[in-house]
């Protein structure tokens, strides 16, 4: 067709290209950033983005542009876009379409492909795309002619922010893009096979309300699905209104204010043992958004071993996958939570309570505070103290990932953004820069671990290019430190590999243009944190932490929840 | 245990390979599959038998809705079903034992569908055990090959 966009072929029809209907459909649905990068066949694509209204963020790395639309999506909750050219472009995707698979988080990939007529010839820059993405997306599809493509890009925003979210990719070929159709205005998505349910079954809600009104001791385990389905008030009125403690998945902090009394924290493999032994005492436990992962249960044998298991989820599939569900309640929270709360009763529940004040008194998560060196804790308790909790933190994966789960106190949904399912190293720098442009007034806090940092660091120059003043707080003790610490407890001590010769991350940022600073004692923790602070744009702290700290507690691989190493620590330190 | 589903899917490309998938990910064990367009053209219908727990099978029947390609799943586990194989099968037949093979493809029911000098092909359809047991049968002739389809399923109309 030699029609170009815009040309009008008579009244009230209008003839676009392709990449013209890929960026009025992005404007349409009301994207505002979008990351990418550019290659061969997107290049049709990219000279419409030059005239295009949303701002365009361009990493250093896919994977990186990735993690920032994740980013961005988790710190908004709209959906984040990002944008691949073929071959390597889409395959450097994976990593963190499989991240944002893994955490359910709203994502449209739109990655370019060889002409039509060259696919399956092993062209140059040609690679399977849908086949590659089909187990880590929520869907994929390849757009095999102009006509099905503003539809198409409709449906993978539909799909990937309704029901359990998820990134959906959409693979178009550079002749898709470079042709041209009339361009239809949006109607009404249906399709036959995605109907997410959404409202609760009016009979399991009235037995989960009957289930908690009986209960003695339960517990709420909630999840990031609280968080994806904008449920934490809800949650909170529950919670209060039914007397029930809550305890949070490392996906979940944010979900419930941590300094409300009725915070149980984190449980889990490094969860508050009060958590831990709570759960493992309860008689009820309520998920909701949780998955029940085995980061979370532990041993699935002995957990919980007394108690009824009601879970409310979005995804029927979650349900009984992996511990027999009691009381399944299919839908979303917001609408679930509103009609359970009504069908509560507030409960004492004295005994329950007591029981909880005297294990949180006695298994704080806690560190040795005498000892001389900076310990990591330290580190993350002065950022929290000075930054009054309300900075927007992201973390690699690792030690710091949860030091930064125990240590600093989450009051908001959306505020803690971590590669949780996947456990994704080099997460935290990009991930930083994606919540900063969502959330340009915030102080976004990148609490990341040496070997987390070597591997995206690349992307600090992003972060200068884009004048995008992240924070990160990098707890270097030289080693892959989660590693190590696995190493010392189940290897004899064997450092296989796990230690590390960095560079000077503090030079290193200032020649990529930002503040770089090192701190080696805690007598200039306070001073080198509002240092940090204060800085302008971008800073990188390089904190010398004690190397061989341990997190505390931890559940080994295939034990119980309740059988913590480490507990004797904090009760001795308590 | 054998559990038959039935899944409607969208007929579109990359649909089997979203199914197929799902299966190989999660380490269920398809034991057969059968594909063909419904009445309806933008359908068609996976038969899929699926051996493992009750567990497993509702993961599998609870997994293949989640796809968004997927219409609807069915697990007739619980439903009185009609299922059918349909086999082709080459069979050696020595001069001397021609007739006792026909006897034998006549008890089965089976349909010659081409014949050459050595061998017949028998076209025979019918629940798994009677493809099974016609070619138990057909052993001791000599077997050239054997091409089958997996099961497909209906359930019976309901007698109330």
């Amino acid at each position: 067709m030699s029609k170009t966009e815009t040309q009008s072929a008579g009244k009230g029809t209008c003839i676009k290209t392709g990449a013209q209907i890929i960026v009025d459909i992005l404007q349409e649905q009301g994207v505002e950033t979008v990351f990418g990068y550019l290659g061969g066949v997107v290049l049709p694509l990219f000279d419409k983005i030059y005239d295009a209204k949303f701002n365009f963020i361009i990493p250093r790395h896919e994977q990186g542009g990735c993690h920032m639309a994740d980013a961005y999506a988790r710190a908004t909750g709209k959906t984040g876009v990002v944008i691949a050219t073929s071959g390597p472009g889409a395959t450097n995707l994976t990593t963190g379409l499989a991240t944002a698979n893994m955490d359910s988080v709203p994502l449209v990939a739109i990655t370019g492909q060889v002409r039509s007529d060259l696919i399956g010839n092993d062209a140059f820059q040609e690679v399977d795309t849908t086949g590659i993405t089909r187990p880590i997306t929520k869907h994929n599809v390849i757009v095999r002619d102009v006509s099905e493509l503003a539809s198409t890009l409709r449906e993978a925003f539909h799909i990937a922010n309704t029901g359990r979210k998820g990134p959906v990719l959409v693979d178009i070929p550079v002749d898709v893009a470079v042709s041209s159709i009339e361009w239809t205005e949006p109607g009404v998505i249906d399709m036959p096979g995605y109907k997410p349910r959404l409202t609760g079954h009016a009979k399991q809600i009235k037995t989960a309300a009957q289930a908690i009104n009986s209960s003695q001791r339960p517990v709420l385990y909630v999840g990031g699905g609280i968080i994806s389905a904008n449920a934490s008030k809800q949650l909170s009125e529950l919670a209060e209104k039914a007397n029930v403690p809550v305890t949070m998945t490392l996906m979940g902090l944010g979900a419930f204010d941590q300094k409300k009394p009725l915070s149980l924290d984190m449980l889990g493999m490094h969860g508050a043992a009060y958590a831990n032994f709570a759960v493992q005492e309860s008689d009820l436990l309520i998920s909701i958004g949780a998955r029940f992962d085995d980061r979370v249960t532990g041993s699935l044998k002995t957990f919980c071993p007394n108690a009824k298991i009601l879970h409310i989820d979005i995804d029927p599939a979650s349900i009984s996958k992996n511990v027999k569900v009691d009381i399944p309640v299919v839908g979303d929270a917001i609408q679930i939570l509103p009609e359970l709360a009504a069908l509560c009763e507030h409960k004492e529940r004295k005994d329950w309570f007591a029981r909880i004040a005297e294990l949180k008194k006695r298994y704080p998560l806690t560190y040795d505070k005498q000892n001389g060196l900076l310990k990591p804790q330290m580190v993350i308790e002065e950022v929290y103290n000075q930054t009054k909790g309300d900075a927007i933190v992201t973390t690699g994966v690792g030690q710091h990932q949860m030091w930064a789960a125990q240590f600093f106190k989450y009051s908001r949904p959306r505020q803690f953004i971590t590669s949780g399912g996947l456990g994704t190293m080099g997460f935290g720098l990009p991930a930083a820069i994606g919540a900063q442009a969502a959330c340009p007034d915030r102080t976004v806090i990148d609490f990341d671990g040496d070997s987390s940092f070597n591997m995206t660091l690349t992307e600090l120059s992003t972060a200068v290019m884009y004048k995008l003043p992240v924070k990160v707080v990098l707890l270097n003790n030289g080693y892959m430190g989660m590693v190590r610490q696995w190493q010392e407890l189940f290897y004899g001590k064997r450092y296989s590999q796990s230690s590390l010769v960095n560079p000077d991350f503090g030079k290193l940022a200032q020649a990529m243009g930002a503040t770089g600073l090192t701190c080696e004692s805690k007598d200039n923790l306070q001073e080198t944190v509002s240092k940090m602070l204060a800085s302008e744009g971008p800073c990188v702290v390089d904190f010398h932490i004690e190397p061989e700290e341990n997190v505390w507690p931890m559940v080994p691989s295939g034990k119980s929840l309740h059988e913590m190493d480490g507990i004797d620590i904090l009760e001795r330190l308590a | 245990m054998k559990h038959v589903i039935s899944a409607l899917v969208q007929n579109k490309p990359g649909v089997l390979a979203h199914v197929a998938g799902m299966f190989a990910a999660r380490a269920f064990n398809i034991d057969s599959l059968a594909v063909g367009r419904t009445d309806n053209p933008e359908l068609s219908r996976m038969t899929i038998v699926v051996v493992g727990d009750n567990r497993v099978v509702e993961q599998v029947r609870k997994q293949l809705a989640k796809i968004i390609s997927v219409v609807k799943v069915q697990d007739y586990v619980d439903r009185s079903v009609v299922t059918r194989d349909l086999m082709l099968i080459s069979i050696n037949t020595p001069q001397d034992k021609r007739s006792e093979i026909l006897a034998l493809i006549n008890i089965f029911r089976g349909k010659v569908v081409d014949v050459s000098a050595k061998y017949v092909m028998v076209e025979i359809s019918g629940p798994e055990a009677k493809i099974e047991a016609f070619m138990d049968a057909c052993k001791p002739y000599g077997i050239k090959s054997v091409v089958r389809t997996g099961t497909v399923a209906m359930p019976r109309f309901s007698k109330t």
